[in-house]
């Protein structure tokens, strides 16, 4: 059993944690669940004694009735990889490039014990065939860029159990990943905790991953746990108004999704193709494969897909930033072209939210000149700085902040600033690119309110690109699913979420993590 | 300021400062042989010595300084011109049979050292500190252009281009305006490593007669006088490669000072 | 692997094709005729015809080079008209010292830089780190012909442990590595300089990679960190810059011979500059532009051996 008890970290007089009391039990898996910043990462860290230099911390940390906090870091060695295992939430770079997955498995075992390599190995086989990567398609000697991210994050998950540790932390192990590898591996997981009977600590943002698995949830905000209990009863209860605002927050649906499309057809997308030519001589890679689609004046569309499914390839196209090898796109009737060949009145017709909020603007310019760029399009109208001002404001922002730099405004923030650079030529179209999913939950939920809001008053029309179904559910009238190149799936949202046709649009659904009706009707 | 930086001020500063007193006044005429004051120590009259002509050393290490930075700043000039828009077009065309071009370009002129370019233009056109100009400026091409490209590839992968490109900005209105900004601060430090680079390759330039001319003093050639009298005279020796080593020191303490405070993580090319 | 050498084989190839033709073409630039400008104003007109003759001055410019070109894969460098000896046996003669002095002062360079780079990254931040990086500073800053003249003045003049210059032959080898061994260190100890601060820096970066923090929840101890998985993913900075000293080292070690009376490659062609003997210029420049390539090509297929991503391209 490992127990923290009143376990602080500050770092340069800041206090991270504040009194973290946390049991973890053999055979038993706890959901540390927050958003980002509230400590949940520098939990498991401190847990590890790996905490960044500089941080002092206080409390314990016991295993076995030994505190932790109090042992030397030689000791820790030993106990690190052994008694306690961890992996994180970077499958793509938490394994080293160089080394053979063989090796990376291995190694865990000849450091705690003496062993030879021929031995470590043959360990080594047998921890990979647990996770799931069997041979002869999973030999040893592959090296991590051979794997995919789900993959990777099972080698992770091999080196992490290899010594059959009595507690494994898991900080977002499946964040990266797409939805249907993420049941793969949260049932891995399970599978893993039930046989060895090790105590899971895992740690989310996602409400709805731990309510498929964990057996206890802590729920934490500014590195303190305001509510802690059995799963179910948690869900139930939601005890603490901060619980109680996460949950809403994360089944939020605007009111009022607006008017149901009118006919008249704005975006028509017929027969695109999109090919790439693959590294080498390894051929051409199709990702996007004679999609057809329109959108409606007006209209909100969902378009989702995992990763690699093209629909960002398809983005690119329509946006008129790439070429398409056959088939066309149209806004309004005009045909969108790539390049300088494409009419400026044109561009001006769509805009783009992208993802992060971090990469969507030139650090070196003033808000102003930000939100101002797209009049590139249109000419720079006779005051236009007050229509900046004007659609700061539309979106929830203050005129004064046109004068400040990009760094001064928080996440949030700024996918609003990037909605109103979206807006300001007012487009008829707004393509919105995983425009939410950097976002923490309530956050999200009122800009997905916002978004909503200025449909209404504008009539605007999104594609709302996402690789999340539960996002897109509340905010469109019509889901689009794709899969390697090819939109499978074509229906209104409720429709397709309720009762897929496609028996890919299906295992997604399967794979979705949610709440269970009934703990929410309680 | 952080002492390093400080000293890196000082040290640059000095040079500069004597480069450019020297316009207006030197304590002795850098031309003026006094075969009877030869090889005097340091001392009251000559505050560095004399070399064995009996020319005041403060004097020529003065004019002498105005040869290095002028040979070092055109060639980074040089450099950046050059080297900066080909780096900001491989970016934008990357990918592309261009930007391939431009690369095999560079790495074909990294296989030139400064000193090889040098000979060649010797050897065909004769000796003079233009050539040390030229060839430590065309070695300093594909320096910029590495960088500049370096610098300008995860930019181009940032969402604010994609947003600059929907907003129907080309390749090169982008890469004035987003680019070159946020590059603005890697140009600069790789600019002082290469101006200390440049101090350093004139000086063996002229030492080995490949560069500034006699009568014009240089650091370079000062040494090369020097060596036959260096177990006579050490002064005449140690003085000179000591104006060296400290502008070069400053330079780069300077360089490293600027990359701290601006951006810990700029990847400069050394 | 197979796949990528032959890639860089191709480009080894491409490249030094490349150089060599515009080393020709440079020399072409030359004021007026090449011949009477190689000897001079005073030249009689039938030595002039004779040299024009050996050049091949009369033909087209594609026609020489292709001659020139054919003639140096059979090793025939041509004549040297000031030493009336074969230019390959010339460039044979001085490349044994030039060419051992630059590999000497890059192993010494490696020698130093290994241990030095890695002790300032595990100190990190600390006393020890801050006392080496101020040694660096001042290393990567001294001329390396001014650092020769002042270890000539202690090593030679003072303490008389070391010859002062001149170089005795590989019949002894003994006494050839000892002649070189104050100009190695002197070009060396800048360099080491240099890639101490590239090996430290870049063992600080990958220690702040996700599979650092992955090897110490496997219970790895920092030392083992570094030398398990910090090391070998630092080599690959370490090793282009590794590449690129080549190229300095060998321009110093020709400035360099000038303080230690090495007969090398460098007094070869600073005569020969002097002399106007353009073909033994051009053929030394091809020599060394050569070597730089070459030195290229090694390195590029050294990051293969490191980097298994490459391999398999």
């Amino acid at each position: 059993m490992i127990e923290a008890r009143r376990l602080s970290v500050s770092i340069n007089g800041t206090a991270i944690l504040q009194e973290v009391d946390l049991q973890l039990t053999p055979g038993s898996i706890t959901g540390l669940v927050g958003e980002s910043g509230s400590g949940k990462s520098m939990t498991s860290l401190a847990i590890m004694g790996l905490l960044p230099r500089g941080a002092k911390v206080s409390g314990q940390v016991t295993l076995d009735g030994r505190d932790l906090l109090a042992t030397s870091e030689a000791e820790m060695c030993r106990i690190r990889g052994n008694r306690i295992g961890m992996i994180f939430q970077e499958p793509m770079t938490a394994l080293n490039p160089l080394m053979n997955i063989g090796d990376q498995v291995a190694e865990v075992l000849r450091i705690h014990h003496r062993m030879d390599r021929a031995a470590a190995l043959a360990r080594a086989r047998e921890k990979l065939d647990r996770v799931g990567l069997p041979e002869p398609r999973f030999p040893l000697t592959l090296f991590p860029h051979e794997l995919s991210g789900g993959q990777r994050q099972r080698v992770a998950i091999a080196l992490a159990i290899a010594e059959r540790p009595d507690l494994l932390i898991a900080d977002e192990p499946t964040t990266a990943l797409d939805v249907t590898t993420q049941a793969q591996i949260l049932d891995l997981l399970a599978g893993l905790v039930r046989d060895e009977g090790m105590a899971l600590l895992l740690i989310t943002h996602d409400l709805a991953v731990v309510a498929g698995i964990a057996d206890r949830v802590a729920v934490m905000k500014a590195g303190r746990i305001v509510e802690e209990g059995p799963t179910e009863m948690l869900f139930r209860r939601q005890a603490h108004p901060y619980t109680r605002a996460l949950f809403a927050a994360s089944r939020h649906a605007p009111a009022g999704t607006g008017p149901a499309g009118e006919k008249d057809p704005l975006l028509q997308v017929q027969g695109a193709v999109r090919e790439y030519r693959l590294p080498g001589n390894a051929g051409v890679l199709r990702a996007v494969d004679e999609v057809s689609l329109t959108i409606g004046r007006g209209e909100s569309v969902g378009l989702v897909g995992e990763s690699g499914c093209g629909k960002s390839t398809l983005t690119r196209a329509i946006l008129g930033l790439d070429p398409l090898q056959s088939g066309n796109i149209r806004i309004s009737g005009q045909e969108v072209s790539a390049g300088r060949s494409m009419p400026r009145e044109l561009r001006a017709r769509a805009q783009v939210v992208f993802q992060d909020p971090f990469g969507s603007f030139n650090p070196r310019w003033r808000v102003e000149r930000l939100v101002a760029e797209p009049f590139h399009l249109t000419g720079y109208p006779p005051g236009w700085r007050n229509r900046v001002g004007a659609a700061l404001e539309e979106v929830g922002l203050s005129p004064g902040d046109a004068r400040k730099y990009i760094h001064e405004f928080s996440g949030g923030q700024r996918q609003r600033i990037a909605i109103a650079r979206a807006l300001i030529i007012r487009p008829d179209l707004i393509v919105l690119d995983e425009a939410v999913s950097a976002l923490d939950v309530r956050v999200r939920a009122q800009v997905l309110d916002l978004l909503a809001d200025l449909r209404r008053s504008h009539g605007l029309a999104y594609l709302f690109i996402s690789h999340d179904l539960s996002v897109v559910r509340g905010v469109t009238d019509r889901v689009l699913v794709m899969q390697k190149g090819r939109i499978v799936e074509d229906g209104l949202a409720g429709q397709v979420i309720g009762a897929p046709n496609h028996p890919y649009t299906q295992s997604l659904i399967k794979a979705m993590p949610r709440i269970p009706e009934g703990w929410v009707a309680a | 300021m952080r002492p390093g930086m400080f000293l890196g001020t000082l040290l640059a500063g000095l040079a500069v400062l004597a480069a450019a007193i020297s316009f207006l006044w030197t304590p002795y005429d850098v031309t003026q042989m006094a075969i009877a004051d030869k090889l005097m120590p340091p001392g009251a009259g000559h505050w560095l010595g004399t070399d064995h002509f009996g020319r005041d050393i403060l004097s020529m290490i003065m004019v002498g300084a105005r040869v290095s930075i002028a040979v070092a700043l055109v060639a980074v000039g040089i450099g950046m011109g050059l080297g900066v828009p080909l780096g900001l077009i491989a970016a934008a065309r990357r990918g592309s049979w261009l930007e391939e071009a431009i690369m095999r370009g560079n790495d074909l002129i990294f296989a030139f050292p400064s000193l090889v370019i040098a000979i060649l233009i010797t050897a065909i056109f004769g000796p003079s500190a233009i050539n040390a100009i030229i060839a430590i400026g065309i070695f300093n091409i594909p320096v910029f252009a590495r960088v500049t490209r370096g610098g300008a590839l995860p930019l181009w992968t940032l969402d604010y281009i994609r947003a600059a490109e929907v907003s129907g900005k080309g390749a090169a209105l982008i890469s004035v305006q987003h680019i070159l900004p946020n590059i603005a601060n890697l140009l600069m430090v790789q600019g002082t490593i290469q101006f200390s680079l440049g101090i350093l390759a004139e000086a063996g330039l002229s030492y080995v007669g490949l560069g500034a001319q006699p009568p014009t003093p240089s650091w370079g050639r000062m040494l090369a006088e020097a060596q036959t009298m260096v177990t006579l005279a050490p002064h005449v020796a140690i003085i000179p490669g000591l104006c060296i080593l400290l502008t070069v020191l400053g330079l780069n303490l300077l360089g490293d000072g600027l990359r701290d405070a601006l951006d810990p993580r700029l990847k400069v090319m050394r | 692997m197979l796949r990528y050498s032959f890639r860089r084989i191709l480009s080894l190839g491409l490249s030094l094709l490349i150089a060599s033709a515009v080393i020709f073409s440079v020399v072409e630039l030359v004021p007026g005729d090449p011949a009477s400008f190689m000897l001079g104003t005073g030249a009689q007109p039938e030595t002039i015809a004779a040299l024009r003759e050996q050049m091949g001055l009369d033909q087209p410019l594609p026609l020489r080079y292709a001659s020139w070109l054919g003639a140096l894969l059979q090793g025939d460098f041509g004549q040297s008209f000031t030493y009336k000896a074969p230019i390959a046996e010339l460039l044979g003669d001085r490349l044994q010292v030039s060419l051992a002095l630059a590999i000497l002062a890059l192993c010494l360079a490696v020698f130093i830089a290994l241990p030095v780079g890695i002790y300032a990254a595990a100190r990190r931040g600390r006393a020890g780190d801050a006392a080496v990086m101020g040694g660096t500073q001042l290393g990567i800053a001294l001329p390396n012909f001014w650092f020769a003249m002042l270890l000539v003045l202690l090593f030679a003049v003072k303490l008389q442990w070391l010859p002062a210059g001149g170089f005795p032959g590989w019949s002894d080898p003994l006494a050839g590595l000892k002649a070189l061994i104050l100009p190695a260190v002197a070009l060396a100890l800048p360099q080491a300089a240099i890639l101490a601060r590239v090996l430290r820096s870049a063992l600080i970066e990958t220690q702040g990679q996700d599979y650092i923090r992955t090897a110490r929840a496997k219970g790895l101890t920092t030392g083992q960190v570094l030398r398990r998985h910090a090391l070998r993913n630092a080599l690959i900075p370490v090793l282009t810059i590794m590449g690129m000293q080549f190229s300095f080292l060998l321009a110093g070690a020709i400035i360099i011979e000038n303080v230690f009376y090495l007969p090398g490659l460098g007094r070869l062609i600073f005569q020969a500059i002097n002399q106007r003997d353009l073909i033994l210029v051009q053929s030394a420049v091809l020599v060394l532009v050569a070597a730089v390539i070459t030195v290229t090509f090694i390195v590029d297929l050294a990051y293969a051996l490191v980097d298994p991503r490459l391999r398999q391209r």
